[in-house]
C-alpha cells in the first residue's frame, strides 16, 4: 500500500498499527493518523483506551506488533530508542518516575550528557532550560526538595533541554492547581508557536477547551475521530463513545439550543460574547 | 452543634521552618458539605491531617491551639479512636487499597475494631452497595480502574460508620466519567445519609452545586469562608486563583458587561436555566 | 510467559481451590519429604503420576505445563550434572545404573516443582495470608506478607514505567562494560526506592486512618473451616507418608535396569 512519507510535511506517520502486549492485552487496533511538522495535537479517551501506548510508538519505547510508524521519514524499527528520543521528547506523567539526580542542574543535564553533547554546550543547554521553566534560584537544590509543582517543571526542562523537534506531554495537568494548569497552558502554547511539534494526551476537557488543538478521539485502541476543538468537543456522540465529558460551556448551550443559539461553543470567553449579543440587545 | 471546632490552630512540620498554616479558626456543623480549596501548598492538606489526629499523632511536629472533632480532644485520643468518627480518604486510589480483594479492604477497619463477623459482613456489604462497587467485592483492587478503587475507598470507611467524611482530592487522577461518579456518591452520603462532609478539590465545575460551604485557604490561612456562591463569584477567589466553574465564571464576565441573570449559577444546568428566565423576561 | 506464571495464583473455581489452605500445606510438606526419601527412579514416577489427576481438578493444566516447561532447563541441566559427577567420582556402577540415578534426580526435581506449582497455582495469596493469622502467627507479620504480594505486580509495573522515562531522556542500558552497566541503574533504582518510600508512608497513613491497631484481638471477615474434603486430603497425605516410609525401611526397591535385564 503506497503512503506519502516522501513529504517533509508529515512528521508523525503511523499506518494500520497494531500493538498487543506480552500479556496478551491489545492496546492497539488498527491506528492510522498524520501528524504534520508544527502541528498541535491532543489526544483523547478514558484511560485504558490506549493513549499511552500510543504515544510510546512515537518515541520508539514500543514497535508496532504490525504496521509501521514513521518519525520525520525514518521508520521506527530501524533506529534506537535513544536516536528517536533526539527529535520526540517524552514527558511522563508522574516526574517522580524520572527523577534521581543530587541537584535539579545534574537532572537536565543528564539526557545532554547520554546524547553526548560537549561540556560547553550542556552548560550552555542547561542554563537555557532552567531560564526556559523559570528554575534558576533551584539550580543546586535537590529535585527531591521540591513541589510537587516544581518538580513537574523540572521534568519538563530536563526533556525540553536537547531541544526536541517534537514534544509530547502525558497527562500534564494531572495534580496540578488552576494557576499552574494556567501557566503550563501558556507554556505549551508558546512551545507550538516557536514551530515544534506539540502532543498532550489527557482528559482534562476544559484544559483542552482553552488550549484549542487538533483532536484526535481514542476508543478501545482505534482513533474514531480527529478534528478542531470546536468540532469534536461540540459532538455529543462522539464525545460519549470515548467517555470523555462536554465543556461546561458546551453544556450550557446544549441546553440553550432550542432559543437558536450556535451549539458549537467551547470558550467562556465567546460565550459570553454571544449572550451579550443576544441578550442586551433585549434591553 | 459543632462537629469540627478549631481555636488558634498552628502547625509546623517537624522538618518545616515555618508552620504550614497559621491560626487557624474554623467551626463545621455537623451535616455540612465543605469545599476546601486554594493553590498548592497552601496548608489545605495539612488541615484536613489534623481532623483524623495524624496530626500530630503520625507526623509529630509542633501543634498550637486547639482542636476538637466530635467532641474529643484531638492531641489527648489516638489516630484510631478519632478514625472511628472521621473516614478519611486520599489522592492516590493506588495506595489506599492494600487487600487482595475488595471486600477484605472494606473489612480492614472492622477487623481492626475487632467486629464480630457477622456484623462485618453486614457492614461491608451495606458500604460496598452505597458506593456502587458491590459487584466488585470478589475482584482484586490493583484490577480496578482508579475511579473503583476510589470508590472501594470510600467504602472502607464508610464501612466505620464515621460521622464526618474528609475527602483529599479525591479526583485528581481520575478521568471526567470516573469523577462525576465519585461526586455523586459523596453527594448521596451527605444528602441521604447525613454525614458531614468535608471535600478538599481544585475541580469545582462539578462539584460547587453539591456544597453547603467553601473555605479558600492561601499561605496557610483561611482567607475565604462561606456560601459557595458569594465565595466563588468574589474577585478575590479569581485572583487567588481559584478555579472558579466555568458558569459562574461566565455570570461574572456578563456582569461586567452589563448583563444580570438571577444570582451566580454553580453549574451549567443552573446557568442554563437564569439564561433561559431571562430571555423569557 | 515465563515458568513463573505456573506458580502465580490463578483464580478459577475448582474444588481443589476452595480447599483449606492447610490441607494443601500439609499435603506439600509430605510430598516434600516422601520425595526426598526416595532416590529411586520408580516410587518418584509413581508420585509424579498420582499428583496428575490433582492437576485436571484444580483446573490449572495449562499453567502447570508451562511450570514443567519452564523447568525443562533446569531439568537437562540436573541430569547431565548427575550423569558426569556419578560417571567420573564413583568409577563401579555400571552405565545403566548410572544413568537411572541421575534420570531419578532429576524427576525428583520434577516432582518437587510440581508441588509446589499446584500449591501456588491453587492457593491465592489472602487465603495464604489467612492460614499464617488463624495458625498463631502474630498479625504484623502476616499483614507484611500479603501486603508485598499485593504490591509486586505494582511495582514491576513502576520500574517498567521507570526505565521507560529514562530511555526517553537517552539512557541506554546495553553496552558498556561492567561497571557501567551497573551506573545504568542508579537512575532506575533511586526513582524506584524513592517511590517506594512515598508509597509505603502513604499506605502507613490510610492503616493509621483505618484503625490500625485499634484493639488486641482482632476479628476477621474471613475464617477458614476444615471440611470433608480437607480432612480427606490430610488423610491421604498421611497415608502416602506411612506407605513411603513402610516401603522405604522394609522394600527393596527394584532398579528399572534389574527389571530389565532380569
Amino acid at each position: 500500500m503506497p503512503i506519502d512519507n516522501g513529504s517533509d510535511e508529515q512528521m508523525i506517520v503511523m499506518d494500520d498499527v497494531y500493538f498487543t502486549y506480552p500479556n496478551g492485552v491489545e492496546a492497539l487496533m488498527g491506528v492510522n493518523l498524520k501528524i504534520e511538522d508544527g502541528e498541535f495535537v491532543a489526544i483523547m479517551g478514558q484511560n485504558g483506551a490506549g493513549k499511552t501506548t500510543l504515544v510510546k510508538h512515537i518515541n520508539g519505547l514500543l514497535k508496532p506488533t504490525k504496521g509501521r510508524v514513521l518519525i520525520d521519514g525514518v521508520e521506527t524499527t530501524k533506529v534506537s530508542v535513544a536516536t528517536l528520543a533526539r527529535k520526540v521528547g517524552l514527558v511522563f506523567q508522574n516526574p517522580d518516575h524520572q527523577l534521581f539526580s543530587e541537584t535539579v542542574e545534574e537532572e537536565i543535564s543528564f539526557a545532554l550528557k547520554n546524547f553526548g553533547y560537549d561540556e560547553k554546550t550542556i552548560k550552555k543547554r542547561v542554563d537555557w532550560a532552567l531560564n526556559l521553566l523559570d528554575l534558576n534560584e533551584y539550580r543546586k537544590v535537590s529535585p527531591f526538595m521540591l513541589s510537587g509543582g516544581e518538580r513537574k517543571r523540572v521534568a519538563l526542562a530536563s526533556v525540553l533541554a536537547w531541544d526536541p523537534k517534537i514534544v509530547i506531554l502525558d497527562e500534564p495537568t494531572i495534580g496540578q492547581d488552576y494557576r499552574q494548569k494556567e501557566r503550563l497552558r501558556q507554556f505549551i502554547v508558546q512551545l507550538n508557536r516557536q514551530g515544534k511539534t506539540v502532543i498532550i494526551v489527557t482528559h482534562d476537557v476544559e484544559f483542552v477547551a482553552e488550549c484549542n488543538p487538533t483532536i484526535m478521539l481514542m476508543r478501545q485502541g482505534r482513533i474514531i475521530a480527529t478534528g478542531e476543538a470546536r468540532e469534536i468537543l461540540t459532538n455529543e456522540t462522539l464525545v460519549n463513545q470515548a467517555s470523555v465529558a462536554l465543556p461546561e460551556i458546551t453544556k450550557i448551550f446544549k441546553g440553550l439550543e432550542d432559543f437558536g443559539f450556535p451549539r458549537k461553543v467551547i470558550d467562556v470567553y465567546e460565550a459570553a460574547d454571544i449572550l451579550y449579543e443576544r441578550l442586551g440587545g433585549q434591553r | 452543634m459543632a462537629i469540627i471546632e478549631a481555636k488558634r490552630l498552628t502547625y509546623t512540620y517537624p522538618i518545616g521552618e515555618k508552620p504550614a498554616f497559621r491560626d487557624v479558626n474554623l467551626e463545621i456543623k455537623k451535616g455540612e458539605f465543605v469545599i476546601i480549596t486554594g493553590p498548592s501548598g497552601c496548608g489545605k492538606t495539612t488541615l484536613c491531617r489534623c481532623f483524623n489526629g495524624l496530626i500530630p499523632h503520625f507526623y509529630g511536629g509542633r501543634l498550637e491551639g486547639e482542636i476538637t472533632v466530635c467532641g474529643l480532644n484531638v492531641r489527648e485520643h489516638p489516630t484510631y479512636e478519632i478514625a472511628q468518627h472521621v473516614g478519611m480518604v486520599f489522592q492516590n486510589p493506588e495506595n489506599q487499597l492494600f487487600a487482595l480483594s475488595v471486600e477484605k479492604d472494606v473489612a480492614f477497619g472492622l477487623e481492626n475494631l475487632g467486629v464480630p463477623r457477622e456484623e462485618i459482613r453486614k457492614r461491608v456489604d451495606w458500604a460496598l452497595k452505597i458506593t456502587g462497587t458491590y459487584e466488585l467485592r470478589n475482584r482484586a483492587p490493583y484490577e480496578l480502574s482508579g475511579g473503583q478503587q476510589q470508590r472501594v475507598a470510600i467504602a472502607s470507611v464508610l464501612a466505620m460508620n464515621p460521622e464526618v467524611i474528609v475527602l483529599d482530592e479525591p479526583t485528581s487522577f481520575l478521568d471526567p466519567i470516573g469523577a462525576e461518579q465519585i461526586f455523586d456518591v459523596i453527594n448521596s452520603l451527605n444528602k441521604d445519609l447525613g454525614i458531614t462532609i468535608i471535600l478538599v478539590e481544585h475541580r469545582l465545575d462539578l462539584i460547587s452545586k453539591y456544597a453547603s460551604r467553601v473555605i479558600v485557604m492561601q499561605n496557610g490561612q483561611i482567607v475565604l469562608d462561606g456560601n459557595p456562591r458569594e465565595v466563588l463569584v468574589s474577585e478575590e477567589a479569581r485572583l487567588i486563583g481559584v478555579g472558579i466553574p466555568k458558569a459562574t465564571l461566565l455570570y461574572k464576565i456578563l456582569k461586567l458587561r452589563g448583563i444580570s441573570l438571577n444570582g451566580p449559577p454553580l453549574s451549567s444546568d443552573e446557568a442554563c436555566r437564569s439564561i433561559m428566565e431571562v430571555m423569557s423576561r | 510467559m515465563s515458568m513463573f506464571d505456573g506458580f502465580k495464583f490463578r483464580s478459577v473455581s475448582s474444588p481443589v481451590h476452595q480447599m483449606d489452605p492447610r490441607a494443601k500445606f500439609i499435603y506439600v510438606c509430605i510430598l516434600f519429604v516422601v520425595t526426598v526419601m526416595f532416590s529411586n527412579l520408580i516410587p518418584l514416577i509413581i508420585l509424579f503420576l498420582i499428583q496428575v489427576p490433582f492437576v485436571f481438578m484444580a483446573r490449572v493444566q495449562k499453567e502447570w505445563m508451562r511450570s514443567m516447561k519452564g523447568s525443562a532447563m533446569f531439568a537437562v541441566i540436573i541430569f547431565v550434572m548427575n550423569l558426569l559427577s556419578l560417571y567420573f567420582y564413583t568409577g563401579y556402577e555400571t552405565f545403566g545404573s548410572i544413568l537411572e540415578r541421575s534420570l531419578a534426580m532429576t524427576v525428583r526435581f520434577i516432582v518437587l516443582v510440581q508441588t509446589f506449582s499446584i500449591f501456588f497455582l491453587t492457593t491465592s495469596p489472602d487465603m495464604l495470608g489467612l492460614a499464617l493469622e488463624q495458625s498463631h502467627i502474630p498479625y504484623e507479620i502476616c499483614f507484611a506478607f500479603t501486603t508485598a504480594v499485593r504490591f509486586v505486580p505494582v511495582l514491576a509495573e513502576e520500574a517498567q514505567t521507570i526505565m521507560d522515562a529514562q530511555k526517553a531522556r537517552g539512557l541506554e542500558m546495553e553496552g558498556g562494560n561492567f561497571f557501567k552497566r551497573i551506573r545504568n541503574y542508579i537512575p532506575i533504582l533511586i526513582p524506584l526506592i524513592v517511590n517506594a518510600i512515598r508509597r509505603s508512608l502513604e499506605l502507613a497513613e490510610t492503616m493509621e486512618s483505618r484503625a490500625w491497631g485499634a484493639n488486641r484481638n482482632r476479628t476477621n471477615l474471613y475464617v477458614l473451616k476444615m471440611r470433608r474434603e480437607d480432612v480427606l486430603l490430610i488423610l491421604i497425605s498421611l497415608v502416602i507418608l506411612a506407605v513411603s516410609i513402610y516401603v522405604s525401611m522394609n522394600v527393596q526397591m527394584p532398579s528399572i535396569i534389574q527389571l530389565l535385564t532380569s
